[in-house]
């Protein structure tokens, strides 16, 4: 397993190197560069701008211009952020925590949602519970998360009062108080159920059909056949084997945890990398957003050999010796 | 030759009573079994045969009420274990009874096993659904069970998953299952149909062997002929979901008297016989949708119909020494209300 996990990490590099040329070139065909975004023209002398221009490399031939951000890039230098004149890698860091308990978040409330609703349905399908939960998965996977998100706060935050609408924390909790945690916690809720709830759909369709399709087969017949109360049947035997195939969901979910949402975190002014990445475009951040890029691109690399190692643990019958 | 000479004073081991079993299709019930009855006795063989789609499989998963819930269903006759009606219990206490006094091993050993555990948790959920022991002696059983089913490194196929097994393997295993709590009674599925012929014969043997040792009885479905002669008892020949005739192997063999029967021997290949084709049967079973309401099931592939078989339904009747047929060819097969048809049937 270690040797196959290696050779699988080596397999990367290639991808990582065709998708770095992808990024670069999609930063570079964007208008404008960092100093337009920075410096009023009204009030420096262009003269100067020019100056700096050339000082930045921005001038060189794109492929000399790629080679000094690659080379960087592979020694852990990502540049500097042009709007926080700090190193791209520490923003990034920075936001991570958040975007981390984000996803935890939401992922957990996906989980329990999904796996209480897919084992009733799969245990008893066309009934009318069934049907409610197909209703309200398929109401759920419709409505866009910036609609549900606006909903959201406008109901739980601002009529009911019962979650902040925006931040990670209250800024006048002490850091590292036990306040400080519960606060974070109470700041998360909101966003992580409407990030949960969106994903939820999926997971259980794709349960109940499993369960459905497994309790069918010739083995639930044998653990009946051993006296099995039917109870353990579907919540052992068959359940089992309905893992499988939601491991391919787990590699996706693995980037997404660290990619963060975009729109959600926006709408609830959630300090995250999704965040982080939508201003890094609008102020032509480059250096941050490049970084993010890869970063998140790694991750989905990353993510796929996850689950790709976990379908060996949990399918013998693909383990690898 | 005590075990093909049943005994007769003793409560028969199971009794099937005019045993009645439907499926659903599109919100209508059809019979797939129309009042069976047959006993089993202690210790005994006995040979459920026919072609395929004559329900012999839906009656054995009658019996264990193994039906797929929601389609099939019991509805009439009963089924009596040691005496007791076992065909209305509730599913938990037909759990305490399935797999301990009861069990069943199936035609596809390559599915019948769960693939995500391993054989050794397989076996002892048996054990553990029935009898109150520690896991690790549960191991030590089921280590031991596989020994007795004549599987080799019985210690480490425990820990094995049964996609690491052969066809002829994983049905021993299955084997191994369904004997750990030492059942009265096995049901045994065609157990030997999907697996190739050397291997047949060994699980042929090991059936024989514990039934032997274990002092069981078991039901053995088959459409091999050959492998009803070599180790039952006694015979029940089915078709379209009815006994058409019942006898002891012996007696069976060597004096079919139900025109399937008959057929069906004839279709066995014979060493002694060099012929190009094989014999077989015209036509196919009724589907349980279009099956005829009057007369004998049979009558549209038999060699020997009258014109009365259309319309007069046979019913077991004896003809011999421990043996029944339902055929009109038969006196005793014909109905009480009918049997004046028969004498002008006779005389014309």
């Amino acid at each position: 397993m270690l040797k196959y996990s290696i050779r699988r990490l080596l397999g990367m590099i290639p991808m990582l190197i065709l998708i770095s040329i992808v990024v670069f070139s999609l930063a570079k065909l964007m208008p404008g560069d960092s100093l337009s975004g920075e410096i009023d023209p009204n009030n420096t002398n262009p003269e100067y701008i020019a100056e700096m221009r050339e000082k930045l490399g921005y001038n060189d031939p794109l492929p000399v211009q790629y080679f000094n951000w690659i080379t960087g890039f592979v020694q852990g230098d990502f540049g500097k952020s042009t709007k926080y004149k700090r190193p791209a890698f520490d923003v990034i860091m920075e936001k991570v925590p958040n975007t981390l308990f984000l996803g935890i978040m939401s992922l957990i409330i996906t989980y329990i949602l999904a796996f209480m609703m897919g084992m009733y349905s799969g245990r008893k399908p066309y009934t009318l519970g069934d049907n409610a939960i197909a209703g309200i998965n398929y109401i759920m996977l419709a409505i866009p998360s910036f609609v549900a998100a606006v909903f959201a706060i406008y109901f739980f935050a601002f009529n009911l009062n019962w979650f902040p609408f925006g931040g990670s924390v209250d800024i006048l909790v002490e850091t590292g108080s036990a306040e400080y945690y519960l606060s974070r916690l109470h700041h998360v809720l909101l966003p992580a159920l409407v990030l949960g709830a969106m994903s939820t759909a999926s997971y259980t369709q794709f349960l109940r059909n499993d369960i459905i399709e497994n309790s069918r087969k010739d083995f639930v017949r044998t653990a009946r056949a051993k006296g099995t109360p039917i109870k353990k049947i579907y919540n052992v035997h068959i359940l089992r084997n309905s893992i499988i195939p939601l491991v391919t969901f787990l590699g996706f979910d693995f980037a997404a945890l660290i990619g963060g949402a975009i729109i959600t975190e926006t709408i609830f002014t959630y300090p995250g990398i999704g965040m982080l990445f939508l201003d890094s475009v609008t102020n032509r951040d480059y250096p941050t957003l490049m970084a993010l890029t890869m970063l998140l691109s790694f991750l989905t690399l990353a993510g796929n050999l996850i689950a790709d190692l976990l379908y060996g643990i949990v399918d013998p019958r693909i383990r690898l010796e | 030759m005590s075990a093909k000479n049943p005994l007769h004073n003793q409560t028969p081991l199971l009794q099937v009573e005019n045993l009645q079993t439907g499926f659903k299709i599109d919100g209508d019930f059809y019979n797939a079994v129309e009042g069976v009855s047959f006993e089993v006795k202690r210790k005994q063989i006995v040979g459920v045969v026919g072609e395929s789609g004559c329900g012999k499989s839906v009656m054995s998963l009658s019996i264990m009420q193994l039906l797929p819930p929601g389609i099939g269903k019991i509805r009439g006759g009963e089924v009596k274990f040691e005496g007791q009606n076992i065909s209305e219990l509730s599913d938990k206490k037909m759990n305490s009874i399935r797999g301990k006094d009861i069990s069943m091993i199936f035609q596809e050993p390559m599915t019948s096993l769960n693939p995500v555990f391993t054989i050794g948790y397989q076996i002892e959920e048996v054990i553990l659904n029935h009898e109150k022991i520690s896991k690790k002696e549960a191991r030590l059983r089921s280590v031991s069970l596989l020994k007795s089913v004549g599987i080799p490194r019985a210690d480490k196929i425990v820990e094995e998953y049964p996609h690491q097994l052969s066809g002829g393997m994983r049905q021993r295993v299955m084997i191994a299952m369904a004997i750990a709590c030492q059942p009265k009674l096995l049901i045994a599925d065609e157990p030997t149909t999907a697996l190739d012929v050397t291997v047949q014969a060994q699980i042929l043997d090991l059936l024989k062997g514990i039934q032997e040792a274990n002092d069981m009885a078991i039901i053995l479905i088959t459409h091999d002929l050959g492998v009803v002669a070599e180790i039952c008892d006694e015979v029940l020949v089915m078709y379209a979901g009815k006994i058409v005739e019942r006898a002891t192997v012996d007696e069976l063999f060597n004096n079919p008297k139900h025109p399937y029967t008959d057929l069906l021997m004839k279709a066995i290949p014979r060493m002694d016989q060099d012929v190009e084709v094989l014999a077989t049967i015209d036509g196919l079973v009724p589907s349980v949708m279009n099956m005829p309401e009057v007369g004998c099931r049979f009558s549209n592939r038999c060699p020997a119909a009258m014109p009365s078989c259309m319309t007069v339904t046979p019913r077991l009747g004896e003809v011999g020494d421990n043996h029944v047929a339902a055929c009109l060819l038969y006196e005793n097969s014909w109905p009480a209300d009918a049997k004046s048809q028969r004498e002008g049937a006779s005389m014309a």
